[in-house]
């Protein structure tokens, strides 16, 4: 569906993009993880043909993102984090406009707005919408023509823990429809709960890619078993046949209250590799 | 077309919830008529309606056209159009179209007051002075980054185009500059209603005013797009 090679881009004599490959396959969720300035955003731009490149190619539906036409873009919905909604207008006044520019019937309209949790808020302006709201607003309008291939720029940023588990849950059910949806973020919980396969991006660079769990295990070094006993006394084992046995005759001891394995997370592997934090102190 | 419509019907559904557009539109052709018809004194006949009405074409579009443009690229709601398959042309066709049947609509209240026969004339003057005008909006709306600039750069041009016609009947210094400018010929044009009194001229300067403004329309897109 998507397939970058060796995708490079320079601003100025700067280098933006350097070397981006990777292939995303039907009904995959995508996530690319990296620092705010490391690239994501120019990356979408360049996926979706708004921004030419300098090097390498970008595909998308079997055909090079600079060639994309207007009825490619129909079956790309897109939600940058700093699109706007018109704020004079109504929910459904706002669907109103894309709906005409998509030959979308106005039916659709209130299923979308239902779809993102905006069925009380058809009439309501937009203006008064609180941020969780507007970024709803914008998923709807991406939803509304039913695109194959979405691309979300942090869809879930500066928003409440309440907004972003709704919106979580408006992409997996997307997942479950075939949809292949393209996520930028730099919040790594929500890259690993959503997430297929995700490309971590430092500076213009994928350091590395994969499935999140397969990158955690990849980057254990310490391959131990932490157990919490309800003594209060910690105890770490090292990963093995003999350990096993010693955790097994604990937990049959009742002595148990916690055991944790040694894997990072991805943002203790994104630091390993780079030295950076993802999320933003 | 279908993209051109849509874009219209937009604008239409903004109309009255965009206030300070709104009034763009209303304030002179209310005005018209009130002083029109509530002024009893010795005046030039119809002096209200030609007065106002070259304020109208030098105020009304420029200001719409400039804002509304502007106002789309701030908010990135242009942006969104694009992405969604609008092509520039289409956009720009769209508030074009519409700021001009708004300015006919208001123009045609004005045209009220005037004998039948000069309304066909006075509306066809009116329809060329509002090209031009939001021709210029457009330049500003193109090349400012947000509302404030756009403003900023609105200003100056808006007063020269709407007041010089006025300030030019009681200051032959000022005539001499203000002849230059398309707004005082569609003020000397609309005082005869016939092209006699601005002469070839006049129609030099329209076109002129009508040049330039396209020109730096077509100069200001290249340059800027409408990113």
């Amino acid at each position: 569906m998507i397939r970058c090679k060796g995708i490079e881009k320079s601003f100025s004599g700067k280098k933006v993009l350097s070397g981006i490959d990777m292939d995303i396959n039907d009904g995959q969720i995508f996530g690319l993880l990296g620092p705010s300035g490391a690239g994501k955003t120019t990356l979408i731009k360049i996926i979706t043909g708004q921004l030419g490149y300098d090097g390498g190619s970008a595909v998308i539906m079997d055909k090079e993102a600079k060639d994309l036409t207007r009825e490619d873009n129909r079956n790309i919905g897109i939600m940058m984090d700093n699109f706007g909604v018109y704020d004079r207008f109504s929910c459904t006044d706002n669907l109103k406009v894309f709906a005409d520019i998509y030959g979308t019937p106005y039916g659709k309209i209130s299923e979308s707005l239902e779809l993102v949790g905006l069925k009380d808020a058809v009439k309501k302006s937009a203006s008064d919408l609180s941020k969780g709201m507007r970024a709803r607003l914008q998923l709807a309008r991406v939803f509304m023509h039913s695109p194959e291939i979405l691309f979300l720029d942090e869809p879930t940023s500066g928003l409440d823990p309440r907004s972003s588990k709704a919106i979580h849950r408006i992409i997996l059910d997307k997942k479950k429809e075939g949809r292949t949806i393209f996520l930028t973020t730099h919040n790594m919980e929500e890259a690993h709960e959503l997430c297929d396969t995700v490309a971590l991006l430092n500076e213009g660079r994928i350091v590395d890619i994969g499935a999140p769990d397969e990158l955690c295990r990849k980057y254990d070094h310490k391959k131990t078993i932490s157990v919490h006993l309800n003594t209060g006394e910690d105890i770490e084992f090292p990963c093995g046949e003999e350990s096993g046995r010693k955790i097994g005759e604990l937990i049959g001891s009742g002595k148990v209250e916690t055991i944790h394995s040694s894997e990072p997370n991805l943002e203790t592997v994104f630091l390993e590799l780079t030295g950076k934090k993802l999320e933003e102190e | 077309m279908k993209n051109i419509i849509t874009i219209i019907k937009k604008q239409f559904r903004d109309t009255v919830k965009n206030k300070p557009v709104l009034i763009q539109f209303l304030m002179f052709p209310v005005m018209t008529l009130i002083f029109e018809n509530a002024i009893d004194v010795d005046m030039p006949e119809l002096f209200f309606v030609k007065m106002f009405s070259c304020m109208y074409v030098g105020m009304a579009p420029l200001v719409a056209s400039a804002s509304i443009i502007s106002e789309e690229k701030e908010k990135n709601t242009l942006r969104v159009l694009m992405m969604a398959g609008v092509r520039p042309f289409e956009y720009l066709i769209g508030i074009a179209a519409y700021i001009w049947i708004l300015c006919m609509a208001g123009s045609a209240v004005m045209a009220t007051s005037l004998p039948s026969e000069d309304i066909p004339f006075f509306m066809t003057m009116m329809g060329a002075g509002s090209i031009i005008s939001i021709f210029i909006g457009a330049c500003i709306g193109i090349f400012a980054k947000n509302q404030m600039v756009s403003t900023s750069l609105m200003m100056p041009v808006m007063m020269i185009l709407s007041f010089s016609p006025m300030l030019a009947m009681f200051n032959d210094k000022i005539e001499k500059v203000a002849r230059f400018v398309f707004t005082q010929q569609l003020k000397v044009t609309v005082d005869g209603m016939s092209f006699e009194n601005a002469g070839r001229f006049g129609a030099c300067v329209l076109f002129a005013n009508a040049a330039v403004a396209l020109v730096l329309f077509f100069m200001a897109f290249r340059k800027k797009g409408l990113e």
